[in-house]
């Protein structure tokens, strides 16, 4: 019965802590922030760092209304159910006045649907998934990255311009690797109707099996390869096909492919030719983008990686919504959201007011080789707003707010 | 698939099958002597590949840095697992069975942190293996070969292993202490030293396991988790303790994958049917239908008499007075806390009572059933996704859903029960874990029905209960009730006939009882109860997916149960308050909160090798027999 009064006393303790806190937070405003750092190290430590610097950056130069923001950060581990009592935490316990982060796609519509419940302005940095923004949609949600549809979208032209004919598909089997499987052939098909689906290979997130799979798509003799693959499951399936020479004289377009989290770990395997979209953070000459990486290198002695771009911007986006809203209300913020336009490293983003998407774009370009490394050659940068469903379909689609 | 394909995926079968095979006779081995369910096996797999990673880059891409720095990693691992069972294991073998798991589960999160501390968070892929850098022609396809080279370092391994055990002293005692450890002991034989040096084999093996993997895969921190159950599929399909079993079951496994990958997408009976998607589960369907054909695994033998097992746990005490005044103002303090006014309290106190509940019901399938479940997520997640199904698919208003989504759950454990309850110990536990896997993989791929891996949103209570105060309430009062309707029914003449059955299955049976459908009811019992706590997690949360029938759910329950103590009533609610307020305000306080929390649990696992409610009752009774 001791543990009982444990528990007790471990209740009350929290609870002690939970009043101590409100009284202090008058001076600043907070932002809530959460995502799952220990289940995506290799993407979330470079946005932690991202965001770290923004927070700097606007407190620098006065803050906002007044005063200055603070970031409250929780680790959701990588599930919904966490995802949901760290949100609650942060709104119920630390007052924050909007959420942002979120990774995978489940906890990302987790908290979405969440923000929809309370009523708070939650905008979601990373997840992917189109559903966010359309079928599961809601008044209180904004999303920042360029989703599966648009990224897989921009890399259509290119793919319809070769005029392949036998196309072999291989992606992550959950809904990430579905979803861009499946826009990639509705949109093949538009531009050219005479394609054929030689091989689908659905593999189990970071467990694929890449010899048989790299086999199995040499069988089906396939004139070029679509693939979502991402992290270690890109690594072993480049590394087995380079070694058994499927890539040779073979197309091959791999969204996310150029990324600096899923590139680098590649080094000399670098398939040379791949139509990836990513971020070629060494080459982007733009002045936002050499403010941002200047700032970003002295500050940390390492480069930034497309984590950093998000943290960075959306924490930007929240402070643009505070200022444009001139209040930390939630429905002024929401309002504002809408159609809100600020600048981050890769230009100037709006919100779209119809379906709550920014037009944050993605840099398209080929892998190549230098010194052992791969790097984007031949990149152009993408505007999101040009790679995204006519208005009708996106409003067939959104639930009415 | 054309002639020249089949022998491809056949040779992608037998390159996969060493990989699988090196890790899961370590892990095979170390079973078999300690009866440890080693969650850590796959920790060292994973140090193994950032090990070779760092001692390759050491010594140069050479033949001789490339093949060295894999025998160092090895080895390097070896003698880590051999500290870890010095330091830590060595501790707390008196205690109940299972209990050690509990530790290496917080190895296994103390490893992870350190290696994203020393390696960082980016993927390490290593170099190809020198001399063995390009792909042989086969029948006009190209196989790598490295992957040659792995279907030759396979059975060499196998064959090293076959002599040791059957050529040397020390086999002898490892094979002998595998079928019977007391017996060992009591002929003298030092059991520390031969624990000892069969964990450096196994952890030995495991590091090689990972670290001759450097050519094909990036060394990352998923790899823990994804590699420890395929190495005990491997095992338990093969045969505990059987190393030519753990080969077979590698080879059968292996193979069947590659073939599900080479058959691809093919129409049958009118049906698509895509194999490839089946790759998500295939291990744990085969693990299933090997179970349930042959319950000792393919080359197994019945597991030999466990002395005393059943005399370690005391027969429950009778529910006194004091215990119920304690209880009962212990409700009443709780039903006081929303006066404080602080939401968040309710909100972790209302995870709190849910996962209390969920422990409970695991408890009751572990302690006083005798049967193991490491799938127990299975009804926990049926319930949620029960709950979500009837809201959302058929409609019904909350309270109904809430009220029938439990009887899903009572469903699925009745018809997995059935299956489980013919087997015992370790392979009735794995049972468990592959059809929660099949449960998982079905909602997982079902999209239009279950929301596919994205699950499904929106499923939030009824307008009354939408307050977190009313919710708490709800939540207190069925929890609560459900809890003590499972104290209830072990001291209803059902619940003694269970324990009989558990202590002494054979005079349990002599006086009449029906042992196998007496734990059949209980397993069901067992996953209705679990079911009411995942149906009220839906609605505390507003969404379901996937994450909560899967692997991790199931090893957080019983991280609770055994954290609490199994051989105490309250052991599971302690343990569940415990470990969730633990990881809710350490996860907040620091970076590194895993190693953190696995560093927490493993002194609670060397101060409290009872539980912490086993150790508190201790204290009590010892008390109260001084006093008298």
């Amino acid at each position: 019965m001791l543990t009982r009064r444990g528990v007790l006393t471990a209740a009350a303790f929290s609870t002690v802590l939970g009043l101590g806190l409100p009284a202090l937070a008058q001076s600043t405003i907070k932002i809530g922030e959460m995502n799952s750092y220990k289940v995506f190290p290799a993407f979330l430590d470079p946005y932690k760092k991202g965001w770290e610097l923004a927070v700097e950056e606007v407190n620098a130069a006065g803050g906002v209304l007044g005063k200055k923001i603070e970031i409250v950060s929780r680790d959701d581990n990588g599930t919904p159910g966490d995802a949901v009592r760290v949100a609650e935490e942060l709104v119920s316990r630390e007052n924050v006045v909007l959420l942002v982060g979120t990774f995978p796609s489940n906890v990302g519509l987790a908290v979405a649907d969440f923000a929809k419940q309370k009523k708070i302005l939650f905008i979601a940095a990373e997840p992917l998934t189109d559903k966010i923004v359309w079928e599961a949609g809601n008044k209180y949600t904004f999303r920042l990255r360029a989703s599966t549809y648009m990224q897989t979208a921009m890399l259509v032209p290119e793919a319809a311009k070769l005029k392949k004919k036998r196309w072999a598909i291989v992606y992550p089997n959950y809904e990430y690797g579905q979803a861009a499987t499946a826009a990639f052939k509705k949109l093949i098909k538009e531009q050219q109707p005479d394609v054929e689906f030689v091989v689908e290979q659905a593999v189990p997130l970071n467990k694929i099996e890449a010899g048989p799979v790299v086999q199995a798509i040499a069988d089906a003799k396939p004139d070029a390869i679509f693939s979502s693959l991402f992290a270690a499951d890109l690594a072993k399936f480049v590394r087995e096909g380079n070694t058994r020479g499927l890539f040779k004289d073979m197309a091959v377009f791999n969204i996310l492919g150029g990324e600096p989290e899923y590139l680098d770990p590649l080094k000399d395997e670098t398939p040379s030719g791949w139509y990836v979209t990513g971020y070629p953070w060494d080459q982007i000459k733009t002045p936002e983008h050499t403010k941002f990486k200047d700032a970003y290198m002295k500050k940390y002695n390492d480069y930034p990686r497309l984590g950093s771009i998000v943290g960075y911007s959306s924490v930007m986006s929240a402070v643009a919504a505070i200022r444009k809203a001139n209040s930390t209300d939630t429905e002024k913020m929401v309002a504002a959201m809408k159609g809100l336009t600020h600048s981050t490293p890769f230009g100037d983003i709006t919100y779209r007011a119809l379906d709550h998407q920014s037009t944050m774009g993605a840099y398209v370009g080929r892998l190549a080789q230098k010194d052992g490394k791969g790097v984007m050659v031949d990149w152009t940068y993408a505007d999101g707003a040009k790679f995204l469903p006519s208005d009708a379909d996106v409003k067939k689609m959104r639930p009415a707010d | 698939m054309t002639f020249s394909s089949i022998v491809l995926q056949f040779i992608n079968g037998l390159a996969g099958t060493s990989s699988l095979f090196l890790v899961a006779a370590g892990l095979s081995l170390i079973f078999g002597v300690t009866r440890i369910v080693n969650f850590a096996h796959g920790s060292f797999y994973m140090l193994g590949l950032y090990v070779a990673y760092s001692a390759i880059g050491f010594f140069g891409t050479t033949i001789l840095g490339f093949w060295g720095g894999i025998v160092a990693a090895a080895l390097v691992i070896g003698v880590l697992g051999a500290v870890i069972e010095i330091l830590v294991l060595r501790r707390i073998y008196q205690a109940p069975e299972l209990f050690q798991l509990l530790a290496t589960f917080a190895v296994v999160l103390v490893i992870k942190d350190a290696a994203l501390g020393i390696w960082g968070p980016e993927d390490l892929l290593g170099p190809r293996a020198p001399g063995l850098r390009d792909a042989v022609t086969i029948l006009g396809g190209n196989v790598p070969q490295y992957d040659l080279a792995l279907i030759v370092i396979g059975p060499l391994v196998l064959a090293a292993l076959w002599l040791l055990l059957n050529r040397t002293r020390f086999g002898i005692l490892i094979r002998a202490a595998t079928q019977d450890r007391e017996m060992v002991a009591a002929l003298g034989v030092n059991q520390k030293h031969l624990f000892t040096a069969v964990f450096f084999l196994g952890s030995l093996l495991a590091g090689l396991g990972g670290a001759v993997q450097i050519p094909r895969e990036p060394a990352q921190l998923f790899l823990d988790i994804a590699v420890i159950a395929d190495a005990f599929v491997v095992v338990v399909v093969g045969g505990l303790g059987s190393i030519p079993g753990a080969f077979l079951a590698a080879f059968i496994i292996s193979v069947v994958k590659a073939f599900c990958i080479g058959i691809g997408d093919v129409t049958i009976l009118g049906f698509d049917v895509s194999f490839s998607k089946l790759t998500l589960v295939v291990e744990f369907v085969i693990m299933a239908i090997v179970l349930v054909v042959r319950p000792w695994g393919l080359l197994g033998r019945p597991q030999g008499q466990q002395r005393g097992a059943g005399m370690l746990s005391q027969p429950l005490p009778q529910i006194g007075r004091r215990f119920l005044l304690i209880a009962g103002s212990i409700v009443v303090l709780l039903a006081l806390l929303p006066a404080l006014g602080d939401r968040y309290l309710l909100v972790l106190l209302i995870d709190i009572l849910i996962f209390a509940l969920f422990a409970a019901s695991l408890h009751f399938l572990i302690g006083p059933a005798g049967m193991v479940s490491f799938g127990h997520a299975a009804y926990f997640g049926l319930g949620a996704y029960g709950a979500a199904l009837l809201l959302k698919q058929a409609g019904l208003p909350m309270e109904l859903a809430l009220l029938l989504a439990p009887l899903v759950a009572g469903a699925g454990a009745l018809l997995f029960g059935w299956f489980a309850v013919r087997l015992s110990g370790v392979y009735l536990a794995m049972l468990t874990l592959a059809f929660a896997q099949i449960v998982w993989s079905i909602a997982f791929q079902w999209d239009a029905f279950t929301g596919g891996s994205n699950g499904m949103v929106g499923i939030w209570p009824a307008e009354w209960l939408s307050s977190r105060t009313v919710f708490f309430y709800l939540t207190l009062i069925v929890c609560l009730g459900a809890v003590a309707g499972l104290w209830r029914i072990l001291y209803s003449p059902f619940g003694y006939a269970m324990r009989a059955g558990r202590d002494s299955p054979l005079r349990a049976e002599a006086i009449g009882i029906d042992v196998r459908s007496v734990q059949w009811f209980a397993f069901a019992i067992a996953g209705l109860f679990a079911g009411i706590a995942g149906a009220l997690f839906a609605f505390s949360k507003g969404s379901i997916s996937p994450d909560l029938l899967g692997i991790p759910r199931s090893v957080d329950a019983l991280v609770m149960v055994l954290l609490g103590g199994v051989q105490t009533l309250v052991g599971p609610v302690v343990g569940a308050a415990i470990f969730t307020w633990l990881q809710d305000e350490i996860a907040r306080a620091t970076e590194y909160w895993r190693a953190i929390l696995g560093l927490v649990i493993l002194l609670l696992v060397i101060a409290f090798p009872q539980g912490i409610a086993g150790f508190a009752g201790r204290l009590l009774a010892r008390r109260r027999s001084a006093q008298s």
